[in-house]
């Protein structure tokens, strides 16, 4: 027969674990499997825990991410694609007492606004970039992006990236690292518990460097897309473990 | 107190309005014939005096977005360029215009399409006053005709952008912006600080979100027709309202004319001498100068052209304001058109020549 349980009555004295505090009630639009609703619990945390609330401004992208201003209780501005970079860079330059970052994908931040970003990097603008790489376009319905890995077969490269056609995958992390204004690029990802954690603590120290006026901190996310794949979470995952990492290794490029 | 009377150019006006008017930014990027505005800035060295950032980007995309970031923020910003350069901004004036957010843009007119020249013109003038971004936006486009105005129309410029939250141009051009003139430089108005700015746009303005209020967004997104439709009808009262309350306009000898010319800008200053010269010979010329390009003085020139027997359009383009002038005139009276293009002036004397041409020959035939 089996032990009857005893009843525990969940209160906020034995909660162990709860929602961020300033992730709204709204109901994310992302796939399920998507890295974009962990990445913003991370950043919601951190905010939090750094009791900066009332003095964080966002900049959200042209993408998936675009509605990042619904989910997240920060004051935010959407900016025009590719176009985050320089907004924050007015912001920090105007408010230096404020924590800003932009939140960007691959699209947005290393197409069609790579020249914002890499003049924001080499200004060294006290700002935390957020850069959530899934190599394809989500939001337009999976087109190839600079990123797209050779072979990767997407709505714009159907018979897969072929290099002499579409150029090579765009490795943005590395290229910003040499310039002198960056102070911290490092490559995370969402797709393990252990994983989770180590962004965490990159992101903490991304928006550290930005508060103590340090420079760019530039934090790239190695993400999966599931409906752009066309894969299961679980696909996913492993998929991005096969081919994403060897091409774009985790771990910090530059840490000054 | 004696006035503070300076010789200067209409460029080097812009940029000492900009500090005493308490500008809190501009960005911007080279290019002639304005470069004078940053070039001045960056002698001045506000940011040691009232804390003005000024900051050269590596384009008017980034430029006119930096001024998205810092108007977001409920702060005083601008930027300035020359045609080619506007058309780059176009697109965040769509997004600024989207968001409304207020800001201050300055565009010292180069004649095109193209690269064009790095002499005046006044052939964005459909730009700034029908849109050149995309979507039903306007802008509040002030035309300059000296340097006093230059400088004036950056105090005007950020008093209506606020007013209205709503992106302002000063429409100049090579001429104004390159010539120098005497400038009375009156007023000197700080940068607002936190408090005020939180007074002034506390419930919009981007200032970190407080305990007691929602969070500020900043957007043009709206992906519910029903949403962005409202957004265009709310765009759509305030421009009403605008056209209702901020027409401005000059007029020279009007009041007894047979003949009128409109003009804006560099044009009107010289039209303003054949109205003199065609008055001492005999012929009752008079001129209206627009001095808000939109909001257009449509009503104050249907009004005169009831009394008018012609009309003449005189412009450094090849005919773009007198799609206004037609339409407010509604066949009333016979308008016509004057212009040079490519960087090319015309004379007083040139100016009366076209309106012995195209206003009395034509109606003598």
């Amino acid at each position: 027969m089996a032990q009857k349980q005893e009843e525990v009555q969940i209160v906020p004295e034995n909660r162990v674990y709860g929602r961020p505090a300033l992730l709204t009630d709204r109901v994310m639009h992302y796939c399920p499997g998507c890295s974009h609703g962990t990445i913003h619990k991370l950043i919601a945390e951190v905010i939090d825990e750094m009791g900066m609330q009332d003095r964080t401004i966002g900049v959200s992208p042209v993408g998936c991410g675009v509605f990042a201003y619904n989910y997240i209780d920060i004051d935010w501005a959407e900016a025009a694609h590719g176009r985050a970079c320089a907004v924050a860079t007015a912001m920090k330059r105007l408010c230096p007492d404020k924590l800003i970052f932009t939140y960007q994908g691959d699209g947005d931040l290393s197409a069609i606004g790579t020249g914002e970003t890499i003049h924001t990097c080499n200004r060294g603008e006290s700002i935390a970039v957020i850069y959530v790489n899934n190599a394809i376009y989500g939001m337009t319905g999976g087109q190839m992006a600079p990123t797209t890995l050779v072979g990767m077969k997407t709505a714009t490269s159907p018979n897969g990236r072929d290099v002499k056609l579409h150029g090579y995958p765009f490795k943005i992390a590395e290229m910003i690292a040499c310039l002198e204004g960056v102070r911290y690029v490092t490559r995370q990802s969402v797709g393990t518990p252990a994983g989770v954690r180590r962004a965490k603590k990159a992101l903490r120290k991304a928006f550290e460097n930005s508060m103590e006026g340090k420079g760019l901190s530039f934090v790239e996310f190695v993400s999966t897309c599931n409906s752009g794949w066309k894969m299961t979470p679980v696909a996913a995952n492993q998929w991005m473990e096969e081919h994403m990492f060897p091409f774009y290794p985790l771990g910090d490029i530059k840490n000054e | 107190m004696k006035e503070d009377v300076r010789l200067m150019k209409g460029n080097e006006a812009i940029a000492e309005a900009a500090i005493r008017s308490g500008c809190d930014g501009y960005f911007g990027y080279p290019i002639t014939p304005q470069s004078e505005v940053l070039e001045t800035l960056m002698e001045m060295r506000p940011w040691e005096t009232t804390g003005m950032v000024v900051l050269q980007a590596e384009s008017e995309i980034a430029s006119i977005n930096m001024v998205y970031g810092g108007a977001a923020c409920g702060k005083r910003v601008m930027t300035s360029s020359s045609s080619p350069g506007i058309s780059l901004m176009c697109e965040g004036i769509s997004y600024i215009a989207g968001a409304e957010l207020p800001c201050l843009i300055v565009n010292v007119q180069r004649g095109g399409p193209g690269l064009g020249t790095i002499q005046p013109s006044q052939s964005d003038y459909f730009q700034a006053t029908k849109g050149g971004g995309h979507g039903d936006y306007r802008m509040i486009v002030l035309a300059p005709a000296s340097v006093q105005e230059m400088y004036d129309f950056v105090f005007d410029g950020f008093d209506l952008a606020f007013r209205y939250r709503i992106p302002t141009m000063i429409l100049s051009d090579g001429v104004i912006g390159q010539m120098m003139e005497k400038v009375v430089v009156t007023r000197n108005r700080g940068r607002m600080s936190d408090e005020e700015i939180c007074r002034q746009s506390g419930d919009w303005a981007l200032t970190g979100r407080k305990a007691n209020r929602q969070r500020h967004v900043a957007t043009s997104l709206a992906l519910e027709p029903a949403e962005m439709e409202a957004t265009n009808l709310r765009l759509q009262a305030k421009y009403n309202e605008i056209e209702q309350s901020e027409v401005r306009y000059d007029e020279l000898m009007t009041d007894d004319a047979d003949y009128l010319i409109v003009a804006f800008g560099s044009s009107a200053r010289i039209a303003s001498e054949t109205v003199q010269m065609a008055r001492k010979k005999g012929l009752k010329l008079g001129l209206l100068r627009p001095i808000t390009l939109w909001p257009f003085p449509s009503e104050r020139i249907a009004d005169l052209a009831a009394r008018m027997k012609g009309i003449l359009c005189v412009e450094l383009n090849a005919g773009q304001m007198i799609e206004d002038v037609r339409l407010a005139v509604a066949g009333q009276v016979a308008v016509e058109h004057y212009g040079r293009m490519g960087g090319q002036l015309f004379t007083p004397g040139d100016v009366y020549e076209a309106v012995q041409e195209k206003l009395l020959k034509k109606r003598r035939h």
